[in-house]
């Protein structure tokens, strides 16, 4: 049984702030952000009878007062709210449930100046990242994405010029969004000059460090076309993840995003030309240009020439993460719940001046961990469906 | 690199031949007898067949640099930035995370040959590293 166009993204609503802090925290962030997305799908808790979210579903049910029949706290790290949907959307086409909400807040900002401790929770006793990484003092995350970088130029040439390109093409989008938190626009000179961190990764090629928060509303297609707001169908969605430590990775260049992508890809019957916004995990550069060649954008060893000239800017062939992404919007920790928001905002016209004219079909395609758990999303308009 | 201040890894219960062998210096590796193959990390069965027929090798401890980095805001006070972080790749085919000391960290590039050196930890156990293999 296909899962395709039987379930929809009917409601989203996320919280950032250009400061890159929020008023609120915890619950009542998550709190807020349902209300938003409910009230965006035109619809209320009453109706809500799945809950997703990456910590507990049990306990976020609990604080809203809900009993629902569909419950998930998969925690894949960032791509986790890519997952939540594709469950949901197999939990609506099996006729599981009806109203589906999933919710993400953190704040590590605020948190860290009001002294709220976030501190690493080091799991006890003997595991095998603590007995066989940690004594090497290896930077994370962003360690093992310069693990990654490093073997993409070795093998490829990838220039650091061509890893820059895209945190300025990023930039350029987030120039168009005015709740983006860096909005002012950067060359990749800017680039290589900003501080080096894991090389060859320098401070602008690393995602911020903002509070941020987001939920999605879904129901099932039959329900969606009742609603106020165009549905944005899930077409197809998979996932994939082939290691936990970036040692365990079978090919540095290669993210099980090659799997993900190509089934997500196959269910919803398009292709990567098809594609009108690509919303791409950007914790790093590196990453975003993992995604372009994983999921078929361009051939393998081919990010670097492809990005160049601002392809995946404003005015490129390829509109790339257009709410200014991790580099340039948000990042709260776990993006991934951003690139779902963003892409419902794109399908429905809502973006603004950083609308993509006539967009029909977005990916939302979630990293998670040391780009060990891949999850796409192809999402698309009611046109797409036919 | 100061020993004291080093993360001294725990002794997964699996991995205490390995932890023993490096009191005298001795790299050791997992072979699947089955599967006729190494498998990193210690583990109690083959991750390719979930046979237990496992047995401790001693690996020559050379290899190549797959990938490397050089954190440039040290994690550690056992570490002085900046510092080479590298998958090194076994001659026997596993990869390993470890630093590459004794040379400067901007000479370390992918594809260098390495060879296995030892930092003491206060337990007697030594923590295996890289050197330039020349």
């Amino acid at each position: 049984m296909s899962m395709r166009g039987r379930a929809a993204i009917v409601g989203v609503a996320d919280a950032v702030s250009p400061t890159g802090e929020l008023a609120t925290h915890g619950r009542a962030l998550e709190a807020r952000v349902i209300r938003e997305a409910l009230a965006d799908a035109g619809l209320t808790l009453a109706d809500v009878d799945g809950v997703c979210h990456g910590q507990s579903s049990v306990g976020l049910a609990e604080y809203l007062g809900i009993h629902p029949r569909f419950t998930e706290s998969t925690n894949t790290g960032g791509s986790s709210y890519e997952i939540h949907v594709e469950h949901a959307a197999a939990a609506l086409a099996a006729g599981l449930c009806e109203v589906v909400i999933g919710v993400y807040a953190s704040t590590p900002r605020s948190d860290r100046r009001h002294g709220r401790s976030r501190e690493f929770q080091r799991p006890p006793g003997p595991n095998p990242m603590v007995e066989w990484e940690l004594p090497y003092g290896m930077r994370m995350p962003m360690g093992p994405y310069a693990l990654a970088a490093s073997r993409h130029m070795a093998e490829f040439g990838t220039t650091s010029e061509q890893l820059a390109q895209i945190a300025v093409s990023t930039r350029a989008w987030a120039g168009l969004n005015p709740r983006a938190r860096h909005r002012e626009p950067i060359t990749v000179e800017d680039v290589l000059a900003s501080p080096m961190q894991s090389s060859p990764l320098h401070l602008l090629d690393c995602c911020l460090v903002t509070d941020g928060a987001g939920a999605f509303v879904m129901t099932t297609a039959e329900r969606a076309r009742a609603l106020p707001k165009p549905p944005v169908y899930v077409l197809g969605a998979a996932t994939c993840h082939d290691h936990s430590m970036i040692s365990q990775m079978p090919d540095l260049t290669v993210t099980p995003g090659a799997v993900s992508g190509a089934n997500a890809f196959r269910q919803a019957g398009v292709k990567p030309s098809d594609v009108d916004v690509l919303m791409g995990y950007d914790s790093f550069t590196i990453t975003a240009l993992l995604h372009l060649e994983d999921l078929g954008f361009c051939a393998k060893g081919e990010g670097g020439p492809f990005v160049e000239e601002g392809r995946t800017g404003p005015g490129g062939l390829l509109p790339m993460n257009t709410n200014g992404g991790g580099l340039s919007y948000t990042h709260p920790g776990q993006y991934g719940m951003f690139l779902i928001v963003e892409s419902a905002r794109q399908l429905r016209g809502e973006a603004g001046p950083r609308q993509v004219r006539g967009a029909e079909i977005a990916v939302a395609h979630g990293s998670g961990m040391v780009l060990s758990v891949m999850s796409t999303l192809v999402l698309g308009t009611e046109g797409a469906l036919s | 690199m100061s020993e004291a201040a080093r993360f001294e890894p725990p002794i997964s219960e699996v991995a205490e031949p390995f932890w023993d062998a490096t009191r005298e210096g001795r790299l050791l590796l997992q072979w699947c007898t089955a599967c006729a193959r190494p498998v990193w990390y210690p583990r109690e069965v083959c991750p390719r067949c979930l046979g237990s027929t496992l047995e401790w090798r001693e690996s020559q401890g050379r290899g190549v640099v797959y990938a490397c980095t050089v954190e440039h805001k040290a994690q550690t006070r056992a570490l002085e930035a900046p510092y080479v972080v590298a998958l090194v790749e076994l001659d026997e085919g596993v990869r390993l995370l470890s630093n590459v000391v004794g040379c400067p960290p901007d000479r370390v590039a992918v594809g260098d040959r390495v060879q296995v050196t030892w930092e003491p930890l206060s337990d007697g156990r030594r923590l295996p590293l890289f050197e330039p293999d020349d």
